[in-house]
């Protein structure tokens, strides 16, 4: 109908019938919904808020937060401010997450490999793995966790005691480090220089080879480098041995290192959890590799740990790293279920703001704020490395 | 050696019985190569070291239909904390002389689930039968009606609400996630940018707090004297959510349909809503349906969720029963048994998206 009107009248269309004019009208209608919608809530709020004497604005952040908070990468106290209670907060989402991902990444990949293994059993057992682990929530399992150390561990004066210097109790995880030494920092400081050099050695190695020809090995000079540097700085310090061993004082362990149950409970939920994901992808990358390119590879005469490092890795990543990272971003988002088991990560510190300063709009955006800016910059790198691992088409 | 194999009868060599039958699938499935032989050992090991203690712990020490004080002195597991709780943990607060309702609701949606198993049976008739049957479970559990006490939604809980806040999470999220989908794919800018910022901005944070921004900041959007009870603005959190990731599914179906198909619906004189409503989205969504139900399975595990603004679902039930002195200490048991039912939950959905994949990409071999 409208199609014949346009046709034998295209001079005088009226401006409903108009495709162009018509999506303006639409666009303009939504906005201007979506507009009112806004203002007719936030007038709301304002006016609940003042009925309620609640006030606004990010001014609380330097205001005393008057709470403890259990563990912390900066010092904190309860005269510390809000702003730094948060700061706290997010250090110790970031630190989670990242401890997360790392196990993660180690244990799924494992376990992705077991799933493809030929032998029956181990494929099998990573197969239930996988299965049992994606079907039970991520909370469920965070409080099966944190039951098990609070109530299957015995108190820190029976401490179990599996291997000399590890201490299990149900206070956490107690282990020995090394005591602290002026050398520490430099030979990190030398590890970090080492992996700088690696990085130019690897550079300039491969612009040799494609000019020349001339084969340097990297692998070999870089291992040597990342290992040998902070041994040597060692050495240099006079090689420092002196332990910091955790020992029983009163109620709860001194010295070493302790881990509080909260933590473990959500470090090992979380990526318990997130590794029978994390291997699902692993098992797809590595299928999506055709045996046709290991044969090919094989058939040029590549050794197989070339075979693996040019031509099967490359290709299983462009495959795997898409879908790994969203799973990454997943345990970070997850991780805010610290809050039900008392872990301080942002939402739980975010979660104590509210209920002090009564400012829940300015906290839940906190919140949204926060976990936004992890995930945009997650992305903006996804986007890169897209970039640079797209098929090159000739 | 040759000269033998050529005098004798082919057809009367037996296959060597290290090649064949049990034997021969434990050389191959097991022991090939000296790595496999060590790995298939140390497995043996570990799960010996396991699975028979857990075994013992959990049916032969363990107690099943006794007291609180009576656990304390069993060497296994305590399912007695089940046997003893699983009205409280299952039906929460709901009035235990009407607790036939919530089961009753129960029923019926395992039965239309069961049904709907079979995709011969989606026909319009099975969608007039999901709104009855909505529509009865929501009576049931409400109750005012024929003579039915009416219950507070406030005395909801256990698994009704768990499956409560699934059901009709996933059914409204559903079309939602579609219709966002469509919008990101428009050509109208200021409804594309809509759409993205949506989408982008509820799956960069925590559904955990868009479920605060339902329990602390929704009541203040509202102007005085209307409030809104607690679990609607609980489905609505999850609603919005979910609707987001489904939309990113949706929208991944629609960039597979090829422009011809398109074309070819203008080509007929379809306008936008029948172009979308009659070709592009029945072959779309058909395309996604696997990733869709993982995203259904999450949403059910999400669900959970809601124990941290105090919903008495599933896992507030259980761990309420946990606060009693009298259980106190017994959570490994009614963490297990719960994560029965969500693993039931899952594992069913996934198994039957892997049976519909199969189905629908054999399909389209066949044409």
């Amino acid at each position: 109908m409208a199609i014949s009107n346009q046709i034998s009248v295209p001079e005088k269309v009226p401006f409903w019938l108009d495709p162009k004019k018509r999506a303006i009208i639409y666009q303009i209608a939504v906005m201007a919904m979506i507009g009112l919608l806004g203002y007719y809530l936030v007038s709301n709020t304002i006016f609940n808020l003042k009925k309620q004497h609640i006030a606004t604005g990010f001014s609380f952040l330097h205001k005393e937060s008057s709470f403890e908070i259990g563990e912390s990468l900066i010092s904190y106290s309860a005269a510390s401010s809000y702003g730094r209670a948060l700061l706290v907060g997010a250090l110790n989402t970031l630190k989670v997450s990242f401890i997360g991902i790392i196990f993660t990444i180690i244990l799924g990949t494992i376990i992705g490999v077991a799933r493809l293994s030929s032998n029956w059993l181990v494929s099998k057992l990573a197969a239930i793995y996988i299965e049992v682990m994606q079907d039970i929530p991520v909370l469920l399992q965070l409080f099966f966790w944190y039951a098990i150390f609070y109530e299957g561990l015995p108190p820190p004066r029976q401490a179990l005691c599996p291997i000399k210097g590890l201490f299990l109790c149900n206070r956490g995880v107690a282990f020995t480090v090394p005591a602290p030494h002026p050398a520490y920092k430099y030979m990190l400081l030398a590890l970090l220089g080492a992996g700088v050099l690696v990085f130019f050695i690897r550079r300039w190695a491969k612009r040799r080879q494609e000019k020349t020809g001339e084969f340097f090995p990297v692998f070999k000079v870089s291992t040597a480098l990342v290992l040998g540097m902070p041994f040597a700085v060692w050495l240099a310090f006079g090689a420092p041995t002196k332990m910091d061993v955790p020992r029983l004082v009163g109620f709860n362990f001194k010295g070493g290192m302790t881990l509080s149950p909260e933590f473990i409970a959500l470090l090992l939920g979380l990526v318990l959890y997130t590794a029978a994901f994390v291997a699902e992808v692993v098992r797809a990358g590595i299928q999506s590799v055709g045996k046709g390119q290991r044969e090919a590879a094989m058939s040029i005469g590549l050794r197989p740990p070339l075979v693996l490092n040019l031509v099967i890795l490359p290709q299983a990543l462009r495959v795997i790293i898409p879908p790994l990272t969203s799973q990454m971003l997943n345990l970070t988002k997850n991780s805010s279920l610290a809050v039900a088991i008392g872990f301080p990560d942002f939402v739980s510190v975010a979660n104590t703001t509210i209920n002090q300063t009564g400012q829940a709009v300015e906290g839940v955006a906190l919140i949204m704020a926060v976990y936004l800016i992890f995930s945009l910059s997650t992305s903006a790198f996804m986007n890169w490395y897209n970039k640079k691992v797209k098929l090159v088409e000739r | 050696m040759e000269q033998a194999t050529f005098e004798t009868n082919i057809e009367d060599v037996k296959p060597p019985a290290t090649s064949v039958g049990v034997i021969g699938w434990v050389k191959q499935n097991l022991f090939n190569g000296w790595l496999n032989s060590i790995l298939t050992i140390f497995t043996f090991v570990v799960l010996w070291k396991i699975v028979p203690p857990f075994f013992r712990w959990a049916f032969i020490d363990s107690v099943w239909n006794t007291t609180g004080q009576a656990c304390r002195h069993a060497a296994g597991a305590c399912w007695s904390i089940v046997s003893a709780n699983y009205r409280f943990i299952i039906f929460g607060f709901y009035p235990y002389d009407q607790q036939w309702r919530p089961f009753l609701a129960m029923m019926i949606l395992f039965g239309l689930l069961f049904y709907s198993r079979n995709r011969k049976h989606w026909k319009k008739s099975l969608g007039y039968a999901w709104i009855l049957g909505l529509f009865t479970m929501g009576l049931l559990m409400k109750g005012g009606l024929f003579g039915l006490v009416p219950v507070e939604t406030t005395k909801w809980g256990g698994l009704p609400l768990t499956l409560l806040l699934s059901v009709f999470g996933l059914t409204a999220a559903y079309p939602l996630g579609v219709v966002l989908a469509l919008g990101r794919r428009s050509k109208l800018p200021a409804i594309k940018v809509l759409c993205i910022l949506y989408i982008e901005l509820i799956r960069g944070v925590p559904l955990i707090s868009l479920l605060f921004m339902s329990s602390i900041i929704f009541p203040l959007f509202l102007p005085e004297g209307i409030t809104i009870n607690k679990i609607l603005r609980a489905q609505v959190a999850i609603i919005l959510f979910t609707a987001a990731y489904i939309a990113e599914v949706v929208r991944g179906g629609l960039q597979a349909m090829s422009r011809g198909q398109y074309e070819a619906a203008e080509s007929l004189g379809l306008n936008y809503y029948l172009t979308m409503r009659l070709v592009i989205l029945p072959q779309a969504l058909k395309i996604v349906i696997p990733p869709t139900v993982s995203i259904l399975i999450s949403a059910f595990k999400d669900t959970s969720l809601v124990v941290i603004i105090a919903l008495w679902d599933l896992l507030k039930t259980t761990q309420s029963v946990l606060s009693n002195p009298e259980w106190m200490g017994f959570s490994r048991e009614a963490y297990i048994f719960i994560a029965i039912f969500y693993f039931l939950g899952c594992f069913s959905m996934s198994n039957y998206s892997r049976k519909l994949e199969k189905e629908l990409s054999a399909g389209e071999e066949s044409r």
